[in-house]
């Protein structure tokens, strides 16, 4: 409903906006512009952004703040600047921690023109979200459905009423005719069930089968939470991040690779990338975006408030608020599981077990993680023993025994019960 | 035709007039049922909004709800860390080099950590390390999460601020107008000594005082006197041939104890040789128990008999009177001579003149094992500067006393008197773990860190220097000592960096980090430091020992509680004394023939539990009453013995409060008392876990043999293959086999070896296999009804007759079917000095496994890698597999005792659970359990194997048993690796299975003992 098919991003919206608003001013300005944001993203965009504070100010409307020649002096030298005791310089370098800005002779005067350029472009007004106007729909539709039910249940109850008024009717005529109306005395349905022995048997049985078949299929799904998928505290969208960004499962849950839990990642690997990433900047009709801007900046927002990251600052505050996530794979505690066995050994995709993670917006358990589950791989998966000297002894041995070049996990005693319970 | 015939169920019924009858008739029972009772009254029921319907109603209701609530799954919760530490990796455990001092125990250990929390004390195996973690030291960790601990500082009883706490000291200590003291334990910490020094300096009248509440003043001041400085010598025992030891406890806490690896290294027979060890005893000690011959001897006697010894080996004649054993004492004597320097004796003896001929003796062996040079500074207490401190505080000279690590209320025998004297304090503060009764009583009780917390540096010898550091942040609001120090002499840095900088002239040229990450730096200090005191004299003063008249009180410490410092930990009280098997208390020790003199009676009752007379023991002034007694085979007549370390009340849990103070009797620090005793009324119930004392005869269950006939006979005559009848041939059992064999040619297949000669039976395996393997704490009450969970539990055996040996040949002699019982019943009985054996006994994990095929739903099962598996949450309870288990290894838990107030020991609390191995299940409530051969670390050591892409050797793997085993009885690897030690084991010729016979091929085998008799 909210997925629009166009891949644009945001990016190309604000320049699409801008295209639009310039063809209309000057002609020649609009090149600028488009170059200015070339440079921008490839000088600047590391340490400032347009709308918000970052290692360095915020940059749009500069020239409101700076004369262009002295904008020219600082972006091309500012140490320089800074030495020279230009008083504008200085203060600035010490309002921003005296961290010093990298000096860009190598951008020529035209260049700067067209960074500032871009930089003088107006804010564009936020896209308003269409969810709303989908959710009315939607809830429109509920009552259209109970509405068509009700007025069938209407027709059914005339339908009903109209029957035995029928009835009435013609009895009163047969009545008033003198006409005695037939009452077949036939004997009622049930009774013929009870008194027709074997059908009373066979349908017991039928029942006790079938009562036994849901019975243990009931007991079969209790504790077995597949498709489990909790409202997390923070919404963290694994398809921006696994799938359209691309990030590797094992980059955040890093001990995957070492120990037997894969880890929640600590709020401080969020903030390797979101110290920059400060809000969402994916369109809001692309293909992989379930929710608004609005509400994907809001939930970057509470990585600051766990972390007790000030952005306008950029400094940490020292209050931290451990974030509370919901657990979804939870394997009882008389199960010992290894992520390193199977991630660094093994050589395991994690998506073997997780599901096609990186299409998640919510992640949910995609396995039903039974023992059954776990039997079955281990009784068809080939051990990857290339290249691991462990394996070399006991492959030898074990593939002459079974008479098998590749060994399943199962041969080389994945099954037994203390491997996994103790 | 009517029938006149009468029918009648009683003769009381044809009495027309009774009134039995008549009841009868009216009512159903003679004598009306007391509905009332249990119905309360009418009016109550009738008037009650609650009635009977309205009850089923809501039982009705409950259940349900009950059951349907039970279909959702909890919602679980994860944190993880806003800032993960670089070097926390969950799931990973990390190790800390560190050093335990705590006045009692220095051993410089390993501590492993999950997620940044302390759960397990390993030893520090690196070369020159002081290791030897004994139980007390593996159960420390526990003692960190004592929920009892005092958890903020006090003053005058009421929670105040640190700052508070130092104004208030400083206030004192500069207006102090009498005596300012620091009483501590012993801490060998140079930076705290320098700290003390500057302290000193800053109030001229301040003292510092040390007091061991179980101490070796005798041998401190006999030091001093001989080599000028106030010290213990040292001694490595596996440089001795001859070991002799009078008195002296050295396996077990003698001089700060650390001798066993030594020793035990020296007992393996090797090339047809090991050490001969004479230990002459009054208590039956665990050096006792390990020598190969042990004379009883009264400590009176002991001391004629360190005199005899001194004439023999320096070829004096100082004139003695006789003792009980003569002719032993004397061959004991001849053989040591013999030995000349591959001799060495020992003393435990609390007499600086029986210190002094100690010295005499070694130094004309010129011993080599014994090494005066090597000074040990793992003892300081100075009891005559304690008992002047006492009278100082009663007359009102001290103003401010700072205590640190020490509780002198309860450890003094005049405890009451310090408790006096703490009145006439101006300021008294009491630097604690927890609020014991001495800090109860003082102005402050200071929450001090545990050494876990803390950062510190000891020196435990000349030449070795350890250090101390912390491996949590204080889980409380604490202080440590030196901190406060440093505060009250006005300083503003910090304890560490002021460790630091005093640390850079004894590290041995080690960088901070690299002490940091060893936990020590050590030289060898030799030398022949000559001792010069009057040994003449010593030897004619100690000759004049008058033999008291009545009975003689030996006071000792036993191996699970030490000084007692640690009562409130629950695997230490649980953990059965390693001579006596019981726990849970402290005892009278007696031997059968006094125990015949006084009445004093032991017996079993119908559910096992051992019962003892209560008695009252007099030391002068001093009583104790309701003191349990327990008959000791090999105590020596005449002699009675009481453990250090029990009968505390303060700050400790209900079920803790056992035993009775034995420090009242220590009357002016001596270990030996003149006693009276009067029997009590009423009997004790001990807490015992083995009921059976002797072997019976069957020496196929410990094998053991005579160094003579070891070097001497075949293997087939010392080490006997057990026979069993096959098609009426007798045939060796091990060929017999009726089960089909499981393929062990493959992959990994673990071992473990017991070699009896080395285990001393100190029990630090026990106490690291309750750590490792979360096994329960189940309280004394369940111990008496034999529920006792110990995986790992190490059997001790008396013999009946004077030697095993003897047992055997009295068993087989016997004839006929009336002299097989008087025979049977007679070798129940042990001996009045028997041999004694220790046997560690877990799961055996049998190849051919009996408790595997009674599984009727198969939670037991075979493992390729040898060990037998259990499926926790397959069992269902049956306890088949325990009936049918020879070895009786297999523990049950009868109740959930994990998160149960029924048994509130640290399970029960969030702090005490922090203890727990989250790599190992908790049992519940209905569930088998035993030993698992620590399959959660044979299985990380193939997966660290695996990561790192390479073969793994035998030797790798550890156990928590084997790896907690200091004196290397207990060795564990993979016996397919042919190069690994425990496959060279299990080629030995000493190597046998337990109950071979019945066949089950089990992968724990034993050695062979062999005594140097």
């Amino acid at each position: 409903m909210k997925k629009v098919g166009n891949h644009t991003s945001f990016s190309r919206i604000l320049f699409l906006c801008l295209t639009f608003v310039l063809t209309f001013s000057t002609g020649s300005f609009a090149q600028d512009v488009a170059k200015g944001k070339e440079l921008f993203n490839a000088n600047c965009a590391a340490c400032h952004k347009l709308d918000a504070n970052s290692t360095g100010p915020a940059l749009r409307g500069m020239i409101d703040r700076h004369p262009t020649d002295w904008l020219h002096k600082w972006i091309k030298d500012s140490s320089g600047l800074i030495k020279s005791g230009d008083a504008a310089a200085v203060k600035l370098f010490n309002e921003w921690n005296k961290v010093p800005m990298n000096s860009f002779p190598n951008l020529s005067d035209e260049d700067i023109d067209n960074i500032i350029a871009y930089t003088s472009e107006p804010k564009p007004e936020p896209t308003k979200a269409v969810g709303a106007a989908g959710e009315a729909g939607q809830g429109s539709g509920g009552v259209s459905e109970m509405l068509v039910l009700g007025g069938l249940v209407l027709v059914l109850a005339m339908l009903v009423i109209m029957l035995v008024l029928v009835r009435r009717v013609l009895n009163k005529v047969a009545n008033q005719n003198n006409l005695t109306v037939q009452e077949t005395k036939s004997i009622p349905v049930w009774r013929a069930f009870v008194k027709n022995q074997f059908l009373v048997l066979t349908s017991v049985i039928l029942l006790m089968l079938t009562g036994a078949y849901f019975a243990f299929g009931y007991m079969m799904q209790v504790g077995v939470d597949q498709n489990y998928e909790p409202i997390q505290p923070i919404h963290f969208s694994h398809k921006i991040h696994a799938g359209e960004n691309g990030i590797d499962c094992k980059y955040c849950h890093s001990s995957a690779r070492t120990s037997k839990t894969s880890g929640i990642p600590s709020m401080n690997v969020c903030m390797n990338c979101h110290k920059n990433i400060t809000e969402f900047t994916g369109s809001a009709d692309s293909t992989y975006v379930d929710y608004s801007k609005e509400f994907y900046t809001a939930e970057i927002q509470k990585i600051y408030d766990a972390v007790g990251w000030d952005p306008a600052k950029q400094a940490y505050t020292g209050v931290e608020k451990p974030v509370k996530w919901v657990r979804i794979h939870n394997l009882p505690d008389f199960v010992y599981f290894n992520h390193s066995q199977h991630v660094s050994v093994a050589g395991l995709e994690c998506q073997t077990c997780h599901g096609p993670v990186e299409s998640m917006e919510i992640m949910r358990q995609h396995s039903p993680l039974t023992m059954g589950w776990c039997i079955e791989c281990h009784r068809e998966t080939e051990v990857n023993v290339k290249d691991n000297e462990y394996y070399a002894k006991i492959h030898e041995e074990l593939s002459k025994k079974y008479g098998v070049e590749k060994l399943t996990a199962a041969q080389l005693g994945g099954l037994e019960c203390g491997k996994c319970h103790y | 035709m009517a029938s006149n015939k009468k029918y009648w169920k009683s003769v009381e019924e044809l009495n027309e007039n009774s009134s039995i009858v008549e009841t009868l008739r009216n009512n159903e029972f003679v004598e009306e049922i007391p509905t009332e009772d249990f119905l309360g009254d009418k009016d109550t029921l009738s008037s009650s909004s609650t009635s009977r319907r309205d009850f089923l109603k809501y039982v009705g209701f409950s259940t349900a709800a009950a059951s349907l609530a039970a279909c959702e799954g909890p919602v679980k919760k994860s944190i993880p860390y806003v800032f993960q530490p670089e070097e926390i990796i969950p799931g990973v455990a990390d190790f800390y080099a560190t050093t335990v001092a705590d006045g009692y125990d220095f051993v410089n250990v390993l501590i492993k950590t999950r997620e940044g929390r302390p759960i397990k004390v390993e030893n520090n195996f690196m070369e020159n390390a002081l290791t030897g973690a004994n139980a007390r030291v593996h159960a420390s960790v526990l003692s960190l999460y004592d929920s009892l601990r005092l958890k903020q500082p006090k003053i005058d009883n009421k929670a105040a601020s640190w700052s508070d706490v130092d104004q208030k000291i400083k206030a004192s200590l500069t207006s102090a107008t009498g005596q300012i003291v620091l009483l501590t334990n012993t801490m060998a910490s140079p930076s705290t000594d320098k700290l003390i020094a500057e302290f000193k300096a800053a109030y001229p009248t301040a003292k510092h005082i040390v007091h061991d509440a179980v101490g070796s003043d005798a041998a401190l001041d006999a030091y001093q006197q001989a080599y000028g400085e106030r010290a213990l010598a040292d001694y490595n025992f596996g440089k001795a041939d001859v070991i002799v030891s009078v008195g002296a406890d050295f396996l077990g806490d003698w001089q700060g104890g650390g001798y066993d690896s030594e020793y035990a290294k020296g007992r393996v027979p090797k090339n047809g040789k090991m050490s001969k060890h004479i230990q002459i005893e009054a208590n039956m000690s665990l050096s006792g128990a390990n020598a190969d011959k042990r004379i009883p001897l009264t400590v009176a006697d002991q001391k004629l008999a360190l005199v005899k010894i001194y004439n023999i080996v320096t070829g004096n004649a100082v004139a003695v009177t006789n003792t009980a054993a003569d002719a032993e004492v004397t061959k004991a004597a001849q053989q040591l001579k013999a030995a000349g320097s591959a001799g060495v004796l020992v003393s435990g003896i609390d007499d600086v003149n029986a210190q002094l001929l100690v010295f005499a003796i070694n130094q004309a062996l010129g011993s080599q094992a014994f090494n005066p040079a090597q000074a040990k500074y793992v003892r300081g207490g100075n009891n005559k500067e304690v008992a002047q401190l006492v009278q100082d505080m009663n007359a009102g000279l001290v103003h401010t006393l700072i205590m640190n690590n020490v509780n002198p209320v309860y450890s003094l025998f005049n405890g009451a008197a310090f408790a006096e004297g703490l009145k006439k304090v101006k300021l008294s503060a009491s630097f604690t773990l927890r609020e014991d009764e001495t800090a109860s009583l003082t102005t402050i009780a200071a929450a001090a860190p545990h050494y876990l917390e803390s950062w510190g540096d000891v020196q435990m010898r000349k030449g070795h220097y350890s250090i101390t550091q912390p491996t949590i942040r204080p889980l409380f609001n604490t202080k440590q000592f030196q901190e406060g120090l440093l505060t009250w002499l006005g300083k503003t840095e910090s304890y560490y960096d002021y460790l630091k900088a005093s640390s850079t002239s004894l590290t041995n040229g080690k960088t901070w980090n690299q002490m940091v990450h060893d936990g020590f730096s050590a030289v060898e200090v030799t030398g022949s430091a000559a001792a010069s005191a009057d040994f003449g004299g010593a030897a004619s003063a100690l000759a004049a020992t008058k033999k008291a008249a009545g009975l003689e009180l030996v006071l000792y410490s036993k191996t699970g509680m030490g000084d007692g410092q640690q009562a409130n930990n629950p695997w230490l009280q649980e953990f059965p004394d390693p001579i006596t098997r019981v726990s849970w208390d402290n005892y009278l020790t007696v031997s059968k023939a006094d125990a015949e003199a006084l009445g004093i009676k032991n017996y079993n009752v119908a559910n096992g539990g051992l019962n003892g007379s209560y008695v009252t023991l007099k030391v002068g002034d001093a009583v104790l009453e309701n003191v349990p007694a327990f008959i000791q085979p090999g105590q020596a007549k005449g002699t009675l013995g009481l453990a250090f370390g029990y009968g505390r009340k303060s700050a400790l849990k209900e079920e803790m409060q056992v035993g009775v103070n034995a420090y009242k009797l220590y009357k002016d620090f001596n270990n030996t008392q003149n006693v009276s005793v009067e029997i009590g009324s009423g009997d004790h119930e001990f807490a015992c876990v083995q009921l059976q004392r002797t072997l019976m005869g069957r020496g196929d269950i410990v094998k053991d043999t005579t160094l003579e006939i070891f070097n001497t006979k075949d293997v087939k005559d010392w080490n006997v293959k057990p026979h069993v009848s096959l098609d009426h041939q007798l045939v060796e059992a091990s060929t017999v086999d009726i089960w089909e064999e499981f393929d062990r040619s493959t992959g990994h297949h673990f071992n473990l070896s017991i070699d009896l000669n080395s285990c001393t039976g100190c029990g630090a395996c026990v106490i690291a296999c309750h750590a490792e393997n979360n096994v329960p704490v189940v309280g004394k009450d369940e111990v008496r009804r034999s529920r006792d969970m110990h995986w790992l539990r190490i059997d001790r055996y008396y013999s009946s007759e004077d030697t095993f040996a003897d047992d055997v040949a009295t068993k087989v002699a016997a004839k006929g079917l009336m002299e097989n019982i008087s025979t049977f019943n007679g070798l129940e009985h042990p001996a009045d000095n028997p041999q004694v054996v220790f046997q560690p006994v877990m799961c055996q994990h049998c190849n051919h496994a009996p408790c595997e095929t009674v599984c009727p739903v198969a939670a037991t099962s075979h493992g390729r890698q040898g060990q037998n598996h259990m499926a926790y949450n397959r069992c269902v309870g049956t306890r088949y597999c325990a009936n049918n288990c020879p070895y009786k290894v297999r523990r049950f838990n009868w109740f959930l005792y994990a998160q149960n107030s029924a048994f509130d020991y640290h399970m029960n609390d969030d702090l005490g659970r922090m203890v727990l191995n989250p790599d190992v299940n908790v049992r519940s409530r209905g569930v088998m359990e035993k030993c698992s051969l620590c399959i959660q670390m044979t299985q990380a050591s193939i997966l660290k194997a695996k990561r790192e892409g390479r073969a793994i050797s035998g030797d790798e793997f550890e156990v928590a048993c084997s790896a907690a085993c200091t004196s290397g009885s207990m060795v564990f690897g993979d016996v397919n690796d042919k190069e690994s030690q425990v496959a060279r084991l299990l080629e030995d010729d000493r190597r046998y299975h337990l109950l071979e016979h019945i066949g089950t091929k089990p992968n724990v085998f034993y050695h062979v003992k062999v005594r140097n008799v």
